[in-house]
């Protein structure tokens, strides 16, 4: 059996708010601004996510996948990226993509069935959600690869769960990075379940890092919920990549304290007090905050401004993404080759003549 | 007789299955404790448990191939793909081997499974939730593919791909697991593999969709109908093998075909069938035969979805055009 630290993982910032010795050395040097930006953007993901939650319910929004407990996995490891790095997400990682340089127009268009909500802004190396499971963890490893065969500095990172831990896909791209050394970073949110299914079934092993060694990369198992061990295992990684040292598979410890998707009902196969335990006692915000309290670095103050201020522009974004302009049904062929080919010209036309008829 | 849905039938089947055979297991992705994201194991872990209703890890290749294993070791396995559009991580298994094995073992080993997938769009699902690809399927040699479009056959096609010796893919339309009920007998009864169904007779079209487009056909006969046009219609519901001397006799008859399915048009299933009409009733056509399909794009997300669908009015101005003709 593991110890209760190993089995959350490395833990710099306890549940409590205070820090552990490590966690001391790891802080000191974090520029005051970083450490406040930190807690807004997992104050702002919250926000985001929770409205998003009632769009849904709404009917404003299709089917959406809640992220409320993964913030500070997804917040962490985020802002120790680069604009010039790839990030390969699931369809978990609002997060992620809006520290990425998303605009939360898009992704809600993303979730209102609108395939613009895929396309990022230019320059914004973000590869829309992989949905089939496992299946962005190879394009990570390969847009590394171009970098290390091009002589760039990039680095890339692959998001995903721990059921996709048991996915082929999953085992092939750890060993090409193993195989050929890559500057890519495996990130894998263990949020304990893969829809209703725990991880005790997706893996006999009791921890997801140490499958690393199987691929001669390296493993490291982190509390999820701690926003400064994530950043600061994160950022080594990327330094490690960076400069030839090859992947990392990390594996972030939390939990989701919602459903898997708002198609789900998590009461079905979680147990209350576990939820309860996690909800009210392991939340990455609340912890997060009673540091930057005791620090001085936050108030209720501030708190209540930037809240005010998220939830403006949340409000902001679903009114443009909810008055953006429909394509016509013709949008379907916009993208699909370079050049239409006679055949689909055709069936365009076609659709065309349906709809003016 | 109960009403059922057509997902409650499906239920149905798989219990009576799992009673009367215990050599019969469910495996998949959530089937075990959630009952399926669809609910269509509900309740069969309660009963038959963990070594009958088993939870697998998330990785479709790992759940065809250990099924294969499994079939050959004397097992019964029905295996729960989530999504049809799932199925693609576990095709090698399906393709190379599932298929294959009769062939490959000359009759020694073969792969006696039933492999379920929900499929199809028209419920808002997300991104790549949607795909009609069971032309990739009913392409591959040693499979056998099936669709019911109600819950009786649901049921009844359900047993029948259980006790059957080969491997077959049960396709599941998702927009129909809940939007009919029927009488259904409690007992159990099989729906033969290899066989159409009539669903209405008529004299001047033959209407031939399956799925979830099974009801989108008969409203546009409905419609024709007003109009003193008649639609035979037909649930070709055994892709393959196919159910040739239904089909042509109904087209002989009519002399008049138009195949309505949600897949995209290229060498789709509705292809094969428009050739094998036109090599077996050539000269008993009146008109070229039309095919009203996805387009050939990928199905698109929801907000579009509408407009790839073949819907009534598509299918009515096919039907308008056959006899125009
Ligand atoms: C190849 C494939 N199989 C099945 C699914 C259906 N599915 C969607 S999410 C999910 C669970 C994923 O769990 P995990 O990888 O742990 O990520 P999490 O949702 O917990 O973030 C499943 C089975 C899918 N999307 N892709």
């Amino acid at each position: 059996m593991l110890r209760q630290m190993e089995k959350v993982g490395l833990q710099y910032l306890q549940p409590d708010g205070t820090l552990t010795p490590e966690g001391e050395v790891a802080w000191k040097p974090i520029e005051r601004p970083l450490k406040i930006e930190f807690y807004r953007w997992m104050c702002k993901i919250r926000l985001f996510d929770q409205r998003a939650v009632i769009l849904q319910r709404q009917g404003r929004i299709g089917t959406y996948a809640p992220l409320q407990g993964q913030e500070a996995a997804q917040v962490g490891s985020a802002l120790a990226l680069n604009r010039e790095d790839w990030v390969f997400p699931s369809y978990r990682e609002h997060g992620v993509a809006m520290i990425a340089g998303m605009p939360l127009k898009q992704i809600l268009l993303y979730w209102m069935g609108r395939v613009e909500g895929c396309r990022p802004p230019e320059g914004i190396k973000l590869f829309p959600p992989a949905v089939p499971i496992a299946t962005q963890i190879p394009h990570a490893a390969g847009a590394a690869w171009a970098s290390k065969l091009k002589g760039e500095q990039s680095v890339a990172v692959a998001y995903f769960g721990d059921g996709a831990t048991s996915e082929g896909d999953f085992h092939e791209g750890l060993n090409f990075a193993g195989v050929f050394r890559l500057p890519v970073i495996f990130f894998c949110q263990n949020n304990q379940y893969a829809i209703s299914v725990p991880f005790s079934r997706q893996t006999a092993t009791e921890t997801v890092a140490e499958k690393a060694a199987a691929y001669a990369i390296r493993g490291v198992r982190v509390d999820g919920n701690d926003v400064l061990a994530i950043y600061t295992v994160m950022k080594e990684a990327v330094e490690r990549a960076r400069s030839g040292e090859g992947a990392t598979l990390i594996e972030a410890v939390t939990y989701r304290h919602g459903a898997h998707t708002t198609a789900d009902d998590a009461g079905r196969y979680r147990k209350q007090e576990e939820t309860r335990e996690w909800v009210e006692l392991r939340d990455p915000l609340t912890r997060y905050r009673r540091l930057l309290e005791s620090e001085g670095l936050w108030s209720e103050a501030e708190e209540r401004d930037w809240e005010a201020h998220c939830k403006q522009e949340i409000e902001e974004a679903v009114r443009e993404a909810e008055s953006a302009e429909v394509p016509p049904s013709s949008h379907l062929f916009a993208h699909v080759f370079a050049d239409l080919p006679p055949s689909l010209v055709r069936q365009r036309e076609s659709l065309f003549r349906l709809e003016e008829g | 007789m109960a009403q059922l849905t057509l997902i409650q039938a499906i239920n149905d089947a798989m219990r009576i299955a799992l009673e009367r055979d215990p050599s019969v297991v469910i495996l998949g992705e959530d089937v075990g404790k959630n009952g399926g994201v669809f609910r269509a194991t509900e309740g069969l872990w309660k009963r038959f448990g963990d070594d009958r209703v088993i939870d697998t890890p998330l990785a479709e290749a790992g759940i065809v191939g250990t099924a294969i294993g499994m079939a050959v070791n004397g097992l019964r396995p029905i295996v729960e793909i989530q999504f049809l559009g799932f199925s693609y991580p576990g095709f090698e298994q399906i393709v190379s081997h599932a298929a294959r094995l009769r062939t490959r073992t000359q009759g020694m080993f073969p792969a006696t499974m039933v492999i379920r997938a929900p499929y199809g769009g028209g419920i808002r699902a997300p991104e790549l939730h949607s795909d009609s690809t069971e032309a990739l399927f009913v392409h591959t040699p040693g499979l056998k593919v099936v669709v019911p479009s109600t819950p009786y056959d649901a049921k009844g096609l359900l047993l029948a791909s259980i006790s059957d010796p080969d491997p077959v893919l049960f396709l599941e339309p998702m927009k129909l697991y809940r939007s009919v009920r029927e009488e259904v007998p409690e007992t159990a009864y099989e729906v033969p593999i290899g066989q159409a169904r009539v669903v209405r007779e008529g004299e001047d079209v033959t209407l031939l969709a399956w799925g979830a487009m099974v009801p989108v056909a008969i409203a546009a006969a409905d419609e024709w109908a007003e109009k003193g046009v008649s639609c035979e219609v037909i649930d070709v519901r055994s892709l393959y093998p196919l159910d040739e001397e239904t089909l042509v006799t109904s087209v002989k008859k009519t002399g008049r075909a138009v195949i309505v399915h949600e897949a995209p048009r290229t060498a789709g299933v509705g292809a094969e069938l428009a050739a094998m009409l036109q090599e077996q009733a050539f000269l008993w056509l009146e008109a070229p035969i039309a095919r009203v399909t996805g387009y050939d794009v990928p199905v698109p997300m929801f907000a579009l979805e509408d407009a790839f669908r073949p819907d009534v009015k598509r299918v009515s101005e096919a039907v308008r055009q056959v006899i125009a003709f």
